[in-house]
């Protein structure tokens, strides 16, 4: 059924899920919530499977009319998310009754919303997943962010509301901290050039989006060229192309690309990424493999352990 | 170079790289594409998604499921078996191309910049036989190995701000197609009725890495009797299996 009304689409609002997996090889992006961590529990408060599609909200300008009485959830961000004008809450599930607008006014923390719907958004699956691809024009609502007047359609669910308990809340720095683990092409900087990398800060360029991030900062020293023969790329790898400054690549970025990948960025501080904006700050730490692994593990738990609190 | 044995190489705690050599090489690619095969072929738990490229296999995996170290070992003894065994056999795709006119804008660059008359651009695009290193870049999007040196010309200077789907294009030493339309500097020769790229098909890409493509010039007319028989969905794509 008809759930919500486009009023205004803010700067970038599209339909995601966890991500289109299997096509890298034919050149199709993953795409797909770029905070995980957010998403996934924005599902779960409403009652859904974690992946089911969900709205990506960009910073704000977004509003929403409610054609139906809705149970929502909205994690991530705080885009001063208001009903009618008044102040509605994180982290938690809620009611929101047919004609009601829901209007995100303002960025206080972090730079990207998810608003969950019990029984999840309802639009065809391309290549079996909702996500919304801009680039390659596919999933979602015709492959292209939300417009004014816009429906979304969902299926009906009903659960009772819930809330994430506040140790389990992120909160968004304006100075990041992101773990690394050094490779492919660590091996084409100068040790001078990798201990630039581990020991300076770096700012979130204007040029800032699912595809990824440029970073400005201090120049990073290669041996020799910047260049390589092209290959894969994964999620949270850092570029590091001939003008020395670090790119690092999310969802929607390319499947193939010819610069040389300094270190990656640990899955399990992704979400930290997509949550940071033009002008916040960065550091990168290494770790090693088994670190990285045993955080993941934690995050995984962690994401378990609130399943069963919200829905034992 | 081609290495004696494959680097792994770490893309981060769910990604690991396979890599061949550090060059564009038949021989680079056809190990990266058998050992896709043999790893699809094994269905490894905890293998997410592979994705082949010119000399390296970048393989997505689930760390909790799968440690870095035990899926290094099942690679290695399924490349040392991938290895003994014969190299895959891969399809030979003929692409039907209208070139010059309407359908290729640029033929007539490509002819002087190489001292050619334009027939004879066709009549070299069209006796290779192209390898295909990978997708990427678009969706689609296939690189090509095997572009003769005498037809290479550089990028236009200013890029076009719309090339159809479907365009065959040059730029430097290689040739390739437009899956999708899209801006581009190539300098474009021709254009196929094929759809390179198709989100509701199932694979989605008409091509593969690994497979071989040839060019096969085509009239104006066969190019709207070709479009017309993909729309009612009576065209057969025209591919063979080679040795």
């Amino acid at each position: 059924m008809d759930i919500f009304e486009v009023v205004q689409p803010g700067p970038m609002t599209t339909v995601q899920d966890l991500g289109r997996i299997g096509y890298q090889q034919y050149g199709v992006p993953t795409s797909g919530a770029l905070d995980d961590y957010a998403f996934r529990l924005g599902n779960l408060l409403v009652g859904n499977e974690e992946g089911a599609a969900a709205l990506e909200i960009t910073l704000f300008g977004c509003q929403l009319r409610a054609l139906q009485d809705t149970l929502i959830a909205i994690t991530g961000a705080d885009l001063a998310p208001a009903i009618n004008g008044r102040p509605a809450p994180i982290w938690e599930s809620l009611w929101i009754k047919r004609d009601q607008l829901l209007s995100f006014s303002q960025l206080r923390k972090g730079c990207r919303s998810y608003l969950a719907v019990a029984g999840g958004i309802r639009v065809p699956e391309v290549m079996k997943s909702a996500s919304t691809c801009v680039r390659a024009g596919i999933g979602g609502l015709n492959g292209r962010p939300l417009r004014k007047g816009d429906i979304l359609r969902a299926d009906v669910a009903f659960t009772r509301t819930a809330q994430i308990p506040a140790k389990y809340i992120p909160t968004y720095s304006n100075a990041l901290a992101l773990r690394v683990i050094l490779g492919p092409q660590d091996d084409y900087f100068t040790k001078d050039g990798i201990s630039t990398f581990l020991n300076s800060e770096y700012t979130v360029s204007a040029q800032a989006d699912r595809m990824g991030y440029r970073l400005e900062g201090p120049v990073i020293q290669h041996s020799g060229g910047a260049d390589i023969v092209s290959d894969g790329i994964p999620l949270g790898a850092i570029q590091v192309p001939g003008d020395g400054l670090p790119i690092i690549l999310l969802v929607d970025r390319q499947t193939i690309g010819g610069y040389t990948k300094i270190a990656n960025i640990i899955s399990a501080d992704i979400p930290k990424v997509a949550q940071a904006k033009p002008g916040d700050r960065i550091r990168f730490q290494q770790v090693k493999g088994a670190q990285a692994v045993t955080l993941r593990q934690k995050y995984e738990q962690q994401i378990e352990i609130i399943k069963l609190l919200l829905h034992p | 170079m081609i290495y004696d044995e494959p680097r792994f190489l770490s893309g981060g705690d769910r990604a690991v790289f396979i890599e061949f050599g550090d060059v564009i090489d038949p021989e680079a690619n056809q190990r990266v594409i058998a050992l896709k095969l043999a790893v699809e072929t094994a269905r490894i738990r905890g293998v997410v998604e592979l994705v082949p490229t010119y000399r390296s296999l970048l393989v997505y995996f689930e760390p909790l499921q799968i440690s870095a170290s035990e899926l290094r070992e099942t690679i290695c003894r399924l490349h040392h078996s991938a290895a003994v065994h014969e190299p895959p056999r891969r399809k030979l795709v003929k692409i039907p191309v209208a070139y010059g006119g309407e359908f290729g804008p640029d033929l007539k660059v490509v002819a002087k910049h190489n001292n050619l008359r334009a027939e004879e651009v066709i009549r070299i695009h069209c006796r290779a036989r192209y390898l295909i290193y990978m997708l990427g870049f678009m969706p689609g999007f296939p690189y090509l190995g095997g572009l003769s040196p005498e037809i290479a010309t550089p990028r236009k200077t200013t890029p076009r701000l719309k090339t159809p789907a479907g365009s065959v294009g040059i730029a430097g030493n290689q040739t390739g197609i437009y899956p999708i339309e899209s801006p581009g500097g190539w300098q474009i020769i021709g254009r196929t009725p094929l759809k390179l790229f198709e989100p509701s098909r199932e694979p989605p890409a008409l091509l593969q890495a690994g497979d071989y493509l040839t060019f096969v010039r085509i009239t104006p007319q066969e190019f709207t009797a070709i479009e017309k028989g993909i729309r009612n969905g009576t065209y057969k794509l025209n591919s063979k299996l080679i040795e």
